[in-house]
């Protein structure tokens, strides 16, 4: 590893714009005439719109227009759609209903979006937005999943009855249940996790601009993949063609798989300026990003959990209602399916699995990824179940999962996961020995003389990330192919230019994608940029979700490298009158192994360009395109333990030690890694400690600002003890795993397993705010 | 429509607004300063303190009117020309920040809780008060460990100008 390349703690690039007020984000542009939009939402759950008035809005101050629904389909804008196509197990398609970006005859959650007021100001075009008259008949609303699937329960599309939009399986339900009948022990449970708002700090927003002499839309929007947002808004909603469509994703203040998703907003605003003839810009206030960002989580799972005598499991059943929303959000139906179903053997041998998926239309938010996006909700499943099963058996948590481990590879899991490498023992023994696992006992005793209760609690969690091979997910239903795109572009004078389909909003991609170029030619750091975020400027990408830029995006610029290195080493070995395979590229330079004849770098680039002397028949340039597309998953691994005291006297639980231990297989820039895992971990936290997104009987949305929803402060959090361990991953080249969903995977058991330690209960409800660990100690005392 | 004017990051500006206004409202529409952000609609989140005369404020919760007449200070104008503010220089070396959005009310935030405890801080201290302020993304482990070594960097820096006008 040299200063600046692979392994190196190196300070971030991109870091000079950020502290100094010059970032980028799309609220920040300016387009000139630009004008601004507000958009008239639902105040109802679930209502027919039976008239649309906008003249009283179209005459207030500094309205250019409004525009609804109706004239939106005459256009011929399209519905949004789920691009993950799911089947029951009857055969049947799953059920989607239709999603017009602005209602027409019918709303069907709380901001649910009707019309669009282009004006002035933003604060006119607010003004105007009350002004427009909506008459509704209201409908009953259900909000919960399971009421949902009642019968007789209000219908949220036509087209799924009973609300249900998939009934889905996956592994062998007949053996497993003969697994669970002949079991020596069977820990049963009912699990909930929490719904849960993403809540990146940048709200949602949109610019979109239509140019009337070129025929051309240019949409600056807040997402984390620009080429599939221009894709989706060509191919489906009817838009633009791709060729006439610029997005640009500038700087973006945090996604969370929140800003994935293609919503109505920015294709109501390019179609809008087409319209209006302005370019207009939507900015999301916080009220509406908890309104209608795509939310997170909200399952609710029944699972028996069989072992034998020797406390080996020997089947895992598993029974889950997933509550999707009022519709089908763009990846909506793979999360709760090929996400999350097919990581429930864990770390762990477990012969067979069967897990049946219900997913359901409520009258709340859209619900689809949010930072780990299955991985979590399943990893909830079987470490909750784990803790509960060695408090049931009388064995150290520790040891029964030790018992369980998967310990050679690769290894074929019951529900399609090839685990490739990993160590599963070294992160458990990493955390235990970091938190002092051994001396909790007379640290909990210590802690009773104070009149606390403490608690410790583990999690061992395995994810799948660098999403995804192309052919095994089209195969399961995927609408698009999961591959990454690079191009590398060396210019005449040796600077390198990367351009790269995968975005960054946060994961600090202009620092670790130019520390590979660094590693590979010994150029400095300073002298490599890396382009993102422009579908005209960068050729194709498929974005950054899944812990997929490390694994994907990299290895994808990895192969890119290949090439251009290849065609370096023919025109030094050219010019240097050598045999190709003596040059070799170090510290910026090109030498022929072994004697002291060499080359500049930048000269073997100029020569490139100059094409006056280049090898016969050689094209002049230096500049490779690459496509990758991983062979597998990667399986980043590890083990969390938390450690907390609560006060009996006011249920309030204080995190007094955070413990992880991951494998991340090779690790880019250790400083970035950490950073990725401390903000998951704070994400898990908040789900289990503090965060939950609540809506009552009819549908109104209590927790829907800061001041009603927790969001984890400073002082709600520890510094985390952080560590990593490393089996490379054999499927990509540079043999990384992924890191940016770990954290909130992990955390959540921890924290519950500690808290149910400490109170000596089976389980307790997510976010166990004081109240409810307050009243849970009071409902264990005998009064 | 109220005419404001103030001396923001040194200069002299002055304009006519509506009289609902937010300071930051007129920071980033009306002289381009964007580096203040708008992050929640009800005082919770931070991204737009700013500093009105040496004072840590959210600008959302300031009218342009109310604050006519004072000095402010934007992320934009604490670095003194190509030198960082310590405390940027700080978020930088310690890597507490990934998004970037939360992080000029951060530092900001941050610039005036180390003015207001000269004798130093402490870890405790620092995560309290930055209960105005939300990060998503760091989960303020690193905020945190910046923000402890800025008071320390800049503790060292005022002792040094006390030892020399002494």
């Amino acid at each position: 590893m040299g200063i600046e390349g692979i392994g190196a703690r190196v300070v971030r690039k991109e870091d000079k714009r950020f502290i100094t007020g010059a970032g980028r984000y799309v609220d920040d542009m300016v387009v000139p005439g630009m004008k601004h939009a507000a958009f008239v939402r639902s105040p109802h759950a679930h209502a027919q719109i039976k008239k649309i008035d906008v003249k009283k809005a179209q005459a207030m101050p500094g309205v250019i227009g409004v525009l609804t629904g109706k004239e939106l389909k005459a256009d011929g804008i399209g519905n949004l759609i789920c691009g993950w196509m799911i089947h029951s197990k009857d055969g049947s398609p799953m059920k989607m209903g239709g999603w017009s970006p602005l209602a027409v005859d019918k709303v069907r959650y709380v901001g649910d979006a009707i019309a669009i007021v282009v004006a002035e100001t933003k604060g006119q075009a607010r003004d105007a937005a009350e002004a427009v008259e909506i008459t509704y008949k209201e409908l009953k609303a259900v909000v919960d999943a399971t009421k949902a699937l009642q019968k007789g329960a209000p219908q949220v599309h036509a087209e799924a009855d009973d609300n249900l939009i998939f009934d889905w399986e996956i592994g062998d339900a007949k053996t497993t249940d003969a697994a669970i009948k002949a079991a020596a022990h069977v820990t049963r449970m009912k699990i909930v996790n929490n719904r849960l708002v993403p809540n990146a700090m940048e709200p949602r927003a949109a610019l979109g601009h239509y140019d009337k002499a070129e025929d051309h839309f240019t949409c600056w929007t807040t997402s984390q993949n620009p080429h599939v947002a221009r894709l989706v808004m060509s191919a489906f909603y009817n838009v633009a063609p791709e060729n006439k469509l610029r997005v640009i994703a500038p700087d973006v203040g945090g996604g969370f798989g929140s800003k994935i998703y293609i919503y109505p907003e920015e294709i109501v605003c390019l179609w809008a300026s087409k319209k209006t003839g302005v370019p207009v810009k939507w900015v999301a206030d916080r009220t509406e990003s908890f309104l209608t960002d795509a939310h997170g989580r909200d399952h609710v799972s029944t699972v028996e959990m069989a072992f034998d005598k020797n406390n080996k499991i020997t089947g895992f059943k598993v029974d889950t209602i997933a509550n999707l929303g009022a519709y089908m959000s763009l990846f909506s139906s793979c999360v709760p399916t090929y996400l999350y179903a097919t990581l429930l053997s864990g770390q762990y041998n477990i012969p067979t699995i069967h897990a049946n998926v219900r997913t359901v239309y409520t009258n709340t938010a859209p619900v689809d990824a949010y930072r780990g996006a299955g991985r979590p909700e399943a990893t909830y499943l079987l470490e909750r179940t784990m803790e509960t099963a060695a408090r049931e058996l009388g064995v150290s948590p520790a040891e029964l999962r030790r018992t369980n481990f998967i310990t050679s590879f690769p290894h074929q899991t019951p529900v399609i996961m090839n685990y490739d490498a990993g160590d599963y023992g070294a992160s458990l023994d990493a955390a235990t020995k970091a938190s002092d696992y051994a001396g909790f006992a007379k640290r909990k005793a210590a802690a009773a003389k104070q009149g606390k209760l403490r608690g410790i609690g583990m999690s061992c969690y395995i994810e799948a990330c660098g999403i995804a091979p192309s052919a095994a997910v089209g195969s399961l239903g995927a609408g698009v192919g999961l591959w990454e795109s690079a191009e590398v572009r060396v210019n005449a004078v040796g600077t390198i230019e990367v351009l790269t389909g995968s975005h960054s909003h946060g994961q600090g991609h202009e620092t670790t994608f130019a520390q590979l170029v660094t590693q590979r030619f010994g150029v400095p750091l300073d002298s490599v940029s890396i382009v993102h975020g422009d579908t005209d400027k960068v050729q194709m990408g498929m974005g950054t979700y899944g812990s997929r830029s490390g694994a994907v995006g990299m290895s994808a610029i990895a192969k890119a490298l290949d090439k251009v290195e290849a065609k370096a080493k023919k025109i030094a070995a050219h010019l240097l009158e050598a045999d190709e395979g003596d040059i070799v590229i170090e510290n910026g330079e090109v030498k022929v192994a072994g004697t002291d004849k060499s080359l500049p770098w930048f000269q073997v680039a100029l020569a490139a360009y100059t094409a006056h002397n280049l090898p016969a028949g050689m094209e002049p340039g230096l500049k490779e395109t690459a496509f990758y597309d991983p062979a597998n998953f990667t399986f980043p691994a590890g083990c969390y333990i938390c450690e907390v005291e609560i006060d009996p006297e006011t249920g309030t639980t204080d995190i007094v030690q955070f413990v992880a231990a991951d494998d991340f297989g090779n690790i880019i820039n250790p400083m970035i890694v950490e950073g990725q895992v401390h903000g998951g971990i704070a994400q898990g936290i908040g789900q289990a400690l503090l965060e939950g997104a609540h809506y009552d009987a009819s549908g109104q949305l209590l927790t829907a600002s800061y001041m009603d929803y927790t969001m984890p402060r400073a002082d709600d959090l520890p510094s985390f003890k952080v560590s990593t361990s490393n089996t490379p991953c054999p499927s990509n080249p540079l043999g990384i795993k992924g890191c940016g969903e770990a954290g909130a995977i992990g955390s959540p058991p921890a924290v519950i397993n500690a808290i149910t330690d400490a109170l000596g209960i089976t389980d307790i409800a997510m976010p166990a705010s004081p109240s409810t660990v307050w009243a849970a100690i009071r409902a264990t005392k005998k009064h | 429509m109220s005419d404001v004017s103030f001396v923001v990051n040194g200069k002299r500006v002055s304009g006519a607004v509506e009289d609902r206004t937010l300071l930051v409202h007129f920071l980033r529409e009306n002289l381009g300063l964007t580096g203040t952000h708008v992050g929640c609609d009800t005082s919770q989140c931070g991204a737009c303190v700013v500093h009105v005369d040496g004072r840590a404020v959210k600008s959302c919760s300031m009218l342009a009117v109310q604050a006519s007449g004072s000095t402010v200070v934007t992320i934009e104008g604490l670095a003194n020309g190509a030198d960082l503010h310590p405390v940027q220089a700080a978020f930088k070396e310690h890597h507490g920040l990934q998004c970037g959005f939360c992080t000029p009310g951060m530092i900001m935030t941050a610039t005036d809780m180390i003015a207001r405890h000269p004798e130093g801080l402490d870890e405790a201290t620092v995560r309290a008060e930055l209960e105005g302020n939300i990060c998503r993304c760091t989960g303020y482990h690193n905020i945190v460990k910046a923000i402890l070594a800025a008071s320390k960097t800049m503790a060292k820096v005022s002792k040094g100008k006390v030892k020399q006008a002494a």
